[in-house]
């Protein structure tokens, strides 16, 4: 392994949210139910291929893609299929299932014992067939990794720079035997290297040395310097359309790991329970869909308040009834907002979060805040507030390559760097943005316009 | 409640008065930050929205609004060679200012909630700014009439016909000043309207601006202004004749720091205005044929003449008809700064080139842009090719 640059990162912000989860692991209860949502699979086209009622392993195949079969999305549980979900035109929103506890294995053959480029497809087979392959996703685009393709590098993100993250050396205490293999596996899947990216000052060392074509980069700076597509850009930057990258979390990297250890797809991971609505902040090992009540509770049961399966800025709603999402590491519950509040906007701020320096609490930088889930202000036409611009940490200009989307112009859009970014690069520009515009919908549609033009569906 | 549920119901839809929506829509966003919840996308939104961004516009207006008002009677006294008290140059003031912001409020409000109206939508807080930036910009003599027609002018040609608020290519508060230059120059131009005059008049009193003296300077430029009574530190303070709120650069600072220190308006722009105007300035001074020639008059005379430091820091950084780019800001504010100092110095016509910079390079602003993100789709390009 080499060590290679320290990249310091001035553009971002901390939003200064209360409620981080404390630095203790529980084992979380085994959870009664467990969903996995079509949503959490951008890129796939599901098809499900099983019923209400059937028995299902863990490892047994959930849904399919429908162009490439070989992508399956597997349950985490044995036990029975309590519900398939579906929306508008039939299409696959979930699959829910009931667990019996036994986590009885599918059948299904070893992964390779070696690792390395010579045996690329059939170490692809095996994670495609355990059900773990989705935790590889694929730039341009954000979409789960095509199994077709060959990447050009990976990279690992083993850092977390969003509101409220996880402890990542909670999640890898432990697991370095298991990180250490499944760097070994990433390197197996492409000709260039692997990118280990981490926060500054953190040591790698004993993970990963003595291992080949691997190169550990340090970012340092508020978010989004933790975020994937940060890391790509300033490391070694998309290209083109057809410049295919891969990347992956320490998480996911672990999982791999284990599943080449033990033989058997494990989905159990570290999560982290935060927000200013949550009772026992605090980390807990438990499963991949797992029900979100069954390791997180409010604080105050007699106000609203929203389940949030991943972060504040790009996680989804899953309410008290949801499950924790594929690729999260984090449940955030935060109050929902109620009640009107006179002259708001004439407020001094003393208790008002804002990237902006126009409320007092900017000179109260040590202060974390309860925020809820108010929009804080009506939407209105773009204003060029340069806001956006002090809040990515690319060579890119925001404002100009969301107008190239809303006006559907496919070559700007390319041009202004659409290939580099994701929604989530995008979530601190709508957290702040004055207008109150779903900035985070327009990229997710540029995104979508662009691979119906290149020929792929959604 | 019951009472505000039942009228609340006859401007929802189906309601008898449906139409009026906006107007009922106006009045709670004002009052209230309503508790609009976020959906899809991310949970939590800064508190900052435009409202708030328009009110610390407003009062970082105040310092400006407060001193122009006493201004107004200072001068009123002063011309009539009366020694008033500071309370009662106020009160001439306010009996000035008051019915100049009425008319302006009145006006544009009307403009606003009828395209409001039209269009069914939401009656924005955009005209909050223009509103109080119309008055400051105008003489205290201008006739209320032609205020009216400015301000419907400015609202409804210079912001509304482009789509609104977000959407206009020129500054609104400039283009009502515009008009009125173009339309009623005398109103708004020449040495007599600056001052507000009662019957009594002192002779040696001109009433005309230090930037109006200075097209024909009678010996060296700097000490024939100071023999008027304009001396660096008297414009610097503001007592002298001018549009209401553009004299006093103390004021404008003071409302300058606000807006620095909030980040509201945008550091590029001011700082380079000043860096335009002083590099075009000392340009000048080094063609200067005499020191007897406005060409001569050094740049720190510039910034507190006229409306150079109030067009730099309150309408150059208009966010929406300045240049969006971080590295178009700095050229657009540049090019503002010395189009100001070169009108001002080779065009006596035209005494006050500021409003005339800022509005060109308003047009000029999207060319700018342009500019910079072909550089920065080439850049993009070179570095993916390498």
């Amino acid at each position: 392994m080499r060590n290679m640059a320290n990249y310091r990162l001035r553009k971002g912000y901390d939003i200064r949210i209360e409620g981080q989860a404390e630095k203790i692991l529980e084992t979380a209860p085994f959870p009664a139910a467990v969903g996995l949502y079509a949503s959490d699979f951008y890129g796939m086209a599901p098809k499900a291929l099983v019923d209400g009622g059937e028995r299902v392993k863990v490892g047994t195949p959930l849904w399919h893609d429908r162009r490439r079969e070989s992508l399956v999305v597997a349950s985490p549980v044995s036990g029975t299929v309590a519900e398939v979900r579906r929306g508008a035109r039939r299409a696959l929103e979930a699959v829910i299932v009931r667990t019996d506890g036994k986590q009885q294995a599918a059948k299904s053959a070893p992964p390779p014992k070696r690792t390395g480029p010579s045996n690329r497809k059939e170490i692809i087979s095996a994670l495609c067939a355990s059900g773990l392959f989705p935790l590889i996703r694929q730039r341009p685009f954000g979409t789960v990794a095509d199994p077709l393709a060959e990447p050009r590098d990976i990279f690992v993100t083993a850092m977390d720079t969003s509101p409220l993250a996880p402890d990542q050396e909670l999640i890898l205490r432990g697991r370095e035997r298991e990180f250490r293999r499944g760097i070994e596996v990433l390197a197996a899947l492409t000709t260039g290297k692997v990118h280990i990216c981490t926060a500054g000052g953190m040591e790698l060392d004993s993970h990963t040395s003595g291992l080949e074509n691997i190169e550990h980069h340090q970012f340092t700076g508020p978010h989004p310097a933790g975020n994937a597509g940060v890391h790509i850009h300033h490391v070694a930057p998309i290209k083109g359309v057809d410049d295919v990258v891969w990347h992956c979390t320490a998480q996911g990297a672990i999982l791999l790991g284990r599943y080449f250890i033990t033989n058997i797809p494990s989905f159990e991971v570290t999560v982290a329970v935060a927000g200013s609505a949550a009772a026992d902040r605090r980390h807990v090992r438990t499963l991949i869909g797992a029900e979100i009540s069954s390791f997180a509770r409010p604080n105050d049961s007699s106000s609203p308040v929203r389940y949030i399966s991943g972060n504040v800025l790009t996680g989804r709603n899953a309410g008290a009834d949801g499950f924790l999402g594929f690729s999260d590491s984090l449940v955030s519950l935060i109050p929902e907002a109620r009640g009107k509040k006179f002259l708001g906007w004439l407020a001094l701020g003393f208790s008002l979060e804002s990237v902006s320096a126009s409320f007092i609490s900017r000179f109260l930088p040590r202060r974390r805040f309860s925020i809820d889930s108010n929009r804080n202000g009506s939407v209105r036409a773009f204003v060029a507030t340069g806001i956006y611009e002090r809040l990515l940490p690319m060579d890119i200009l925001p404002s100009f390559l969301l107008k190239s989307i809303l006006a559907g112009d496919i070559e700007e859009m390319e041009k202004l760097g659409i290939l580099e970014v994701t929604p989530e690069d995008f979530a601190l520009c709508e957290y702040a943005c004055p207008s109150k515009t779903d900035i985070q919908r327009i990229i997710r549609d540029g995104i979508g316009l662009m691979l119906k033009e290149t020929g792929e569906t959604e | 409640m019951k009472t505000r549920g039942r009228i609340r119901s006859m401007f929802e839809k189906g309601g008898s008065l449906e139409r009026l929506w906006p107007l009922l829509d106006a009045a709670e966003t004002f009052l209230f930050r309503l508790p609009a919840r976020t959906s899809g996308g991310a949970h939590i939104r800064d508190a900052y929205d435009l409202k708030r961004m328009m009110m610390i516009v407003v009062l970082a207006l105040f310092p400006c609004m407060a001193f122009g008002t006493y201004n107004v009677g200072y001068q009123f006294y002063a011309s009539a060679g009366i020694a008033a008290g500071h309370l009662d140059c106020l009160i001439k003031g306010l009996w000035v200012v008051v019915p100049l912001y009425a008319v302006t409020f009145a006006v544009g409000g009307f403009w606003e909630a009828f395209f409001a109206l039209v269009r069914g939508e939401e009656i924005n807080e955009g005209f909050f700014v223009t509103g109080t930036l119309i008055p400051l910009v105008m003489p205290p003599t201008i006739p209320l009439w032609q205020l009216a027609l400015a301000v419907s002018f400015g609202v409804v040609l210079g912001k509304e016909l482009f789509g609104g608020t977000g959407m206009n290519v020129f500054n609104p508060a400039l283009v009502s000043r515009a008009f009125l230059f173009f339309a009623y120059p005398k109103s708004i131009s020449g040495a007599g309207v600056w001052v507000l005059k009662g019957d009594r008049m002192v002779d040696a009193v001109s009433g005309a601006t230090p930037l109006h003296l200075g097209i024909e300077p009678v010996g060296d430029i700097v000490p024939y202004l100071s023999s008027n009574g304009f001396d660096f530190w008297r414009m610097f303070s503001g007592l002298e004749p001018g549009s209401i709120g553009e004299t006093s650069v103390i004021a404008i600072l003071m409302g300058a720091a606000l807006l620095l220190v909030t980040r509201v308006a945008s550091w590029r722009i001011m700082l380079s205005v000043f860096a335009g105007g002083a590099a075009m300035a000392l340009l000048c001074n080094a063609f200067a044929p005499s020191p007897a020639s406005m060409l001569a008059l050094p740049a720190h005379y510039h910034f507190v003449m006229g409306g150079f430091a109030f067009g730099a820091v309150f309408m150059a950084t208009d966010p929406v008809s300045a240049a969006g780019t971080n590295a178009g800001k700095f050229i657009y504010g540049f090019l503002i700064g010395v189009l100001a100092v070169l009108v001002r110095t080779l065009n006596p016509a035209y005494p006050e080139g500021m409003m005339l910079a800022i509005l060109f390079m308003n047009l000029f602003s999207p060319l700018i842009d342009y500019m910079v993100v072909r550089l920065n789709m080439r850049r993009r390009r070179l570095r993916a090719a390498g």
